[in-house]
């Protein structure tokens, strides 16, 4: 599904490095956790992979399902299966839920050349994906994010993951600022979503997530490189040893 | 040796200035009014010849030099003709007014209604026909030829449900019009001022609205100019607000090429709220002036004044908001803000907001900012399938809607949003 070779990625501004060397390789139907500590590269990261214009890939390969993806845009990636979970989803005011999220599914319809939506087709599949997140219906017509508490955002991130149906899904710390209640509402979403075409990616700060949605694969980020991979018990070790050890080995 | 006048040199005039006075020339007896409308003609025309246009030097036009930027007044085009069309809002009672003439027929139900040139022909509009200081050029230019127009009295208590629409439409031409409008104690009603442009042919227009709110009246007043690519449009609404009166006062500019909307507002009773919001669509090479001076001249009064001002291509606007707070106008809560898109290299947009407080115990704040469309919210849409295109146009479009869905009223709203998406494909 997804393939990094020897990926380095700078910051397009000031031309710091982040990314220095990065393999991975994700295949589908598989849950990939990235751990790391802070600064470790794991955002930009998923800013890379959907393409943000702020950092600029300087050498290496990202590949998905074999094509290669570094000249697409963020449109035409998200047209290609590509969704990120934003860790901040921002607050657009002025830009209605319904309107977007319909804008949305329609022109990636439109990109993969299939028919758009009909309204009440639309309403029907945002009415659906709305009650298993437990969204009820004033928040859908309030701008897109705006009012939203820090669990309404990432349970709305995920409704428009269910509705786009990506094949990628990279999740950017979608824990943070969540209880426990929330976080369980957002995993079953997750989960929900898993499917042997589907491939996605977590990444966490925390091993606490992954008691809710269990990976196939943990990959330690450190420093732009993927320095360790294991199994979940990979994950474990680190909640009890911390990144220390696993750093230290590395040097 | 030359021979020296002791006189002073008369001001040179420019094409503009000369065109106007031949234009009052060519009109006289042909223009409305009886001896004391007459007389008030001559004097305000008199004054505008003597002083000129107004250019940068007078601080209230800095930024919009009207000697300079007014190059030519196009002829009268007393043959042209323009039609009325619907209604902005659906269900809306429809005064016209076609080529600077009002419909003498025209009525709306629980509305004292006049034309304009009959008030005008027997005097009682006379002491209406002033300028508001000396830098008024508006006001003497507009008393000096104004034609029609309406008079709106609505009596106290009146609940008019329906909007009334002011449809003042021409092709091309000089168009000169005023509308006095007096809303009694209680009443309310929604008042649509559109001005409209139905060919490209170059116009002169000049409107002023004359707008008392008596106690407790609530008013929305919307006003909605859409003129052509090479119209000027010099307007100025008139405001006096009187206790526990309420006016929402949406301005809408989405055309023309030399535009001036004056704001003079006095907020004159205790207890009353204004609330302002404008929203400035410019393109292509116009220019467009919004200038405020607002008064709270009396304790216990509030306002808020927020703009929005998206603009493209090598156009140019300017935001002069003066709020005064008169030494006793204690309490007063007044909030201005202005906020800009700034969409080409080209573009430029100029705000001047000033606070004059005389009083010690009032809540004034003020803000403006001007920006590019924010990377991270571009980010966010296209990162979920939208092209960046279309991606663009949604937060432009967000950025003024955010100011309309303030009316709430649905149908207004729908139809404002309506003439902004119609503006924004048109010019993005």
């Amino acid at each position: 599904m997804l393939e990094i070779r020897n990926l380095h990625a700078r910051i397009a501004e000031d031309g710091t490095e982040i990314i220095r060397g990065l393999n991975l390789t994700v295949r589908a139907g598989e849950v990939a956790a990235i751990m790391g500590p802070n600064g470790s590269g794991k955002s930009t990261l998923s800013y890379i992979l959907s393409g943000r214009p702020d950092y600029e890939v300087t050498e290496g390969e990202i590949l998905l399902n074999g094509e290669s993806i570094l000249e697409l845009d963020p449109a035409e990636r998200a047209s290609k299966g590509i969704f990120l979970a934003f860790q901040y989803p921002v607050e657009i005011p002025g830009v209605a839920t319904m309107q977007f999220l319909k804008v949305a599914m329609n022109e990636q319809r439109k990109a993969r050349g299939e028919e758009e939506l009909t309204t009440p087709d639309f309403i029907r599949r945002v009415k659906e994906a709305a009650e298993k997140l437990q969204i009820d219906q004033a928040m859908l017509r309030r701008p897109l994010n705006v009012g939203f508490s820090g669990g309404e955002k990432k349970r709305a991130e995920i409704l428009q993951m269910a509705l786009l149906e990506p094949s990628l899904c990279v999740l950017d710390e979608t824990d943070s600022g969540l209880d426990i209640d929330a976080l369980k509402i957002v995993a079953d979403g997750v989960n929900a979503l898993k499917s042997p075409d589907r491939a996605t990616i977590v990444i966490t700060h925390y091993q606490r997530l992954l008691d809710y949605i269990v990976p196939d694969t943990v990959h330690v980020l450190y420093k732009g490189q993927i320095i360790r991979t294991g199994d979940k018990a990979l994950a474990l070790e680190l909640e009890a040893n911390g990144y220390a050890d696993i750093i230290g080995q590395a040097a | 040796m030359n021979m020296q006048t002791t006189n002073p040199p008369a001001i040179r005039l420019t094409a503009a200035e000369t065109a106007l006075v031949d234009a009052f020339t060519a009109q006289v007896g042909e223009l409305p009014g009886n001896g004391a409308v007459i007389g008030t003609r001559d004097r305000l025309l008199d004054d505008l010849k003597k002083s000129g246009l107004p250019t940068r030097r007078i601080e209230a036009w800095h930024y919009t030099d009207l000697k300079n930027l007014l190059r030519v007044i196009p002829d009268p085009q007393v043959r042209a003709m323009a039609d009325a069309v619907a209604p902005l809002v659906e269900g809306a009672s429809v005064l016209p007014v076609l080529q600077g003439t009002a419909d003498a027929y025209a009525v709306v139900e629980g509305v004292d209604l006049a034309v304009l040139k009959d008030r005008l022909a027997d005097g009682t509009a006379a002491a209406g026909l002033t300028a508001l200081d000396k830098a008024d050029a508006i006001g003497r230019i507009n008393g000096s030829f104004v034609t029609d127009g309406y008079v709106l009295d609505v009596p106290a208590e009146a609940q008019i449900e329906a909007p009334i629409e002011l449809q003042v439409r021409h092709a091309g031409g000089q168009i000169h019009t005023r509308f006095p409008a007096t809303f009694g104690a209680g009443s309310k009603a929604t008042v649509i001022e559109r001005h409209q442009a139905v060919t490209e042919d170059a116009a002169f227009v000049s409107s002023v609205s004359d707008i008392v709110l008596e106690d407790g009246a609530e008013i929305t007043w919307i006003l909605l100019q859409q003129q052509g690519l090479s119209d000027t449009h010099l307007g100025q609404i008139r405001v006096t607000l009187g206790k526990d009166a309420k006016l929402r006062l949406f301005v809408i500019n989405a055309g023309g090429k030399l535009v001036r909307q004056e704001l003079r507002i006095e907020v004159s009773g205790e207890g009353a709220e204004l609330m302002l919001r404008g929203v400035n669509l410019l393109g292509g090479e116009s220019h467009t002036d919004v200038t405020l001076v607002l008064g709270h001249n009396v304790p216990h009064t509030n306002s808020t004044e927020t703009f929005r001002n998206v603009v493209f291509d090598q156009a140019s606007g300017v935001f002069q908001g003066m709020i005064r707070v008169a030494p006793d106008a204690q309490k007063t809560d007044a909030k201005m803000a202005c906020n800009t898109l700034l969409l080409s290299d080209e573009a430029d947009f100029a705000a001047k907001p000033e606070l004059e407080i005389f009083a010690d115990d009032v809540i004034c704040g003020h803000g403006a900012t001007v920006a590019d469309i924010s990377k991270t919210h571009l980010f966010y849409l296209t990162a979920r399938g939208i092209p960046e295109n279309r991606a663009r146009a949604m937060l432009v479009r967000a950025f003024v809607a955010e100011i309309v869905e303030e009316l709430e009223e649905e149908k207004l709203v729908d139809a404002l949003e309506d003439v902004i998406a119609t503006w924004l494909e048109r010019h993005a």
